[in-house]
């Protein structure tokens, strides 16, 4: 026949016992349904069972690289195999987690980082940073974008309480004697990032572009004209060739007064510049604070006549 | 009293983080004083125990054997982190939406603002400008802070009260940074803002900032005082007054300090010795140069022709 359906080679030559094609098709049809009547609920049975333990999964496991059974190992897994905790130890003294020791400064601090960042992406989607734009975008923001004045005082109200976070880290970390050794250069790491902060802070202040920003600036950066050697009025500058129009102050801010370059330049440094900088030093000083021990303390209290027997520098030497 | 002006003031969006960390630093100043005291206590007892300072756990907090001394991360420190991040994001939240950031008239080069201040944080800073030239207030000083703050691990010998809060074990290191970050940084900032109104003029609070209230301060140069009139002289008077006060102050503390702190001085290297007299005569020249002009009316201690102090 020469309707071509292959159902001769097939046949394998027993012409007599031959099957018409639809009655095939019909028991091939039949088939299907059958498994599909016997196999579907099954197969729903076990996806549902398999549903009830979600942590059996292929995804879940592909996800998360162990169990989670309230184990020791499980809850130490849990810190250690996790990128964002790891910077964690799996255990810690019982003390170090005492509110009253700790002030939970230094990471209320870097937590208000992560919320600047956040809130200062959104903002960014807002903001030209050109004398033309600048304050009207802010006046946008203020008054048509949803949730902008929100936005904005977030970010403001934020960034004080990072330099209030910094200086009452500072404080605790002095007071509880945690930059002694071997912690001194983390204690270094430590100041530079509140001068970043600070820097952060002031670089945001002449974003807004008004009075309050372009005079505050004007005044912060008028101590720049007088630096030794490098400004126009300080100490030995005019003798060193330094005017108003080469001088440190012109660097910072482009030109000759607070305008569009510094509008820009404070942008940059804001916004790029020294948000990587104190990135980077912030992925040192967490580093450091886990290389260094752990955080200081509560350690126990040592005596005078113990003090004596960790002497350092020149004269440990010859002991 | 001018209670309106007053409340202005306080009020001001970018005031209130002040007017938060005053009480904020009573808090922890008095956290810190009274575990403090309590490790203080601590030390005593074990002194004059030698059989209790040996078995003793060595904190003012309760552990008895069999306590475990490490706890789990998950969930003893997570969950204190999560919750501060919570507590911390409702306190912005609320601030954010009781109180708008300022936003004042476009940036006007042709119209100064008076008083313009510098944001809070350095307000410091500008208030030391009422007693010292910029290149001092603004550049000197800045520097002098940063490298001082950076020497501190390297130049503070003492082995003690390193990781708990103590007084009597360190009372040089904790003395000086408290007259140093409340004193000279904290409170020139609350000066600062509270006190400084039109013209960088002191105004006490509830005083009416008067715009156009004129004081007629005939400040004078210490060497006019004593009658010295050429600029050679006046130099070298300068210099000669300006070392005087490293010489004889550094004279007078190395004679308190190892009275009462001899067991640092021993321990100190003549470069830790060094700096740590170079910066705290600095430190100490501020409120010097203060009194100087608040008490006398003195201007310039010693006048160069290409700076002055």
């Amino acid at each position: 026949m020469p309707d071509g359906n292959g159902s001769n080679e097939a046949g394998n030559g027993k012409n007599g016992g031959r099957v018409s094609l639809l009655d095939r098709v019909k028991a091939g049809m039949k088939s299907d349904v059958d498994s599909l009547k016997a196999d579907l609920p099954a197969k729903a049975k076990e996806q549902i069972d398999g549903l009830k333990d979600p942590t059996k999964t292929q995804v879940y496991t592909s996800i998360f690289r162990h169990k989670h059974d309230d184990t020791p190992r499980n809850r130490a897994l849990g810190v250690l195999s996790n990128v964002f905790l790891h910077l964690h130890p799996a255990k810690i003294n019982r003390d170090s987690v005492r509110y009253s020791y700790t002030w939970g400064m230094g990471g209320i601090t870097f937590y208000l980082f992560i919320v600047l960042t956040f809130t200062g992406v959104l903002l960014m989607f807002y903001y030209h940073p050109s004398k033309v734009q600048a304050f009207r975008d802010v006046l946008y923001l203020e008054h048509d974008v949803p949730f902008g004045k929100l936005l904005r005082n977030m970010h403001r109200w934020a960034a004080h309480l990072m330099v209030i976070g910094v200086w009452l880290h500072m404080f605790r970390v002095f007071l509880t004697g945690s930059y002694k050794k071997p912690r001194e250069f983390n204690w270094n790491v430590g100041v530079i990032l509140l001068v970043l902060t600070l820097l952060l802070s002031f670089t945001g202040y002449l974003l807004p572009d008004d009075q309050l920003g372009f005079w505050a600036v004007t005044v912060g950066t008028n101590m720049a004209r007088a630096t030794p050697l490098l400004g126009h009025e300080g100490p030995l500058g005019p003798q060193l060739g330094m005017t108003p129009y080469n001088d440190v102050r012109f660097g910072l801010l482009g030109g000759s007064i607070v305008d569009a370059n510094a509008l820009l330049r404070s942008y940059i440094w804001h916004c790029i510049g020294i948000p990587i900088v104190a990135s980077i030093f912030m992925i040192v000083h967490f580093w450091r604070v886990r290389k260094d021990g752990g955080i200081s303390g509560p350690a126990p209290v040592m005596l005078a006549s113990e003090a004596d027997k960790t002497r350092r520098g020149p004269k440990a030497a010859g002991e | 009293m001018d209670w309106r002006q007053l409340w202005d003031i306080m009020s001001a969006p970018d005031n209130v983080p002040i007017v938060g960390l005053i009480p904020l630093l009573c808090f922890y100043i008095y956290l810190a004083w009274k575990q403090a005291k309590a490790n203080d206590d601590l030390v005593v007892q074990l002194e004059g125990d030698a059989a209790l300072a040996k078995t003793h756990h060595r904190k003012s907090w309760p552990f008895r054997p069999g306590w475990a001394k490490e706890v789990h991360v998950w969930p003893f420190l997570l969950r204190i982190e999560f919750l501060a991040a919570i507590i911390v994001t409702i306190i912005l939240m609320i601030w954010s939406i009781t109180l708008n950031a300022p936003l004042e008239e476009p940036a006007n080069p042709n119209l100064t603002m008076n008083p313009a201040k510098a944001p809070w944080y350095f307000l410091g800073l500008q208030e030391m400008l009422v007693y010292f030239d910029p290149w001092i207030a603004g550049v000197v000083m800045p520097t002098l802070i940063i490298v001082g703050l950076m020497v501190i691990p390297y130049v503070d010998t003492n082995p003690l009260g390193s990781g708990y809060y103590t007084w009597k074990q360190r009372k040089f290191a904790i003395g000086t940074f408290l007259f140093g970050f409340i004193i000279l940084w904290v409170a020139m900032i609350i000066i600062g803002t509270f006190i400084r109104g039109p013209g960088w003029q002191w105004f006490w609070p509830g005083q009416t900032w008067d715009h156009n209230r004129l004081i007629y301060e005939v400040n004078i140069d210490l060497p006019d005082i004593f009658g010295i009139t050429s600029n050679l002289a006046k130099a070298i008077f300068g210099a000669i007054v300006v070392g005087g006060y490293y010489l004889v102050g550094g004279y007078i503390v190395h004679a308190l300090f190892r009275r009462y702190n001899p067991k640092d001085y021993q321990r100190m290297s003549l470069l830790q010795y060094s700096i740590v007299m170079i910066f705290l005569l600095t430190m100490v020249a501020l409120p010097a140069k203060m009194m100087l002009r608040l008490m006398w009316h003195i201007k310039y201690v010693w006048i160069t022709p290409w700076f002055n102090i």
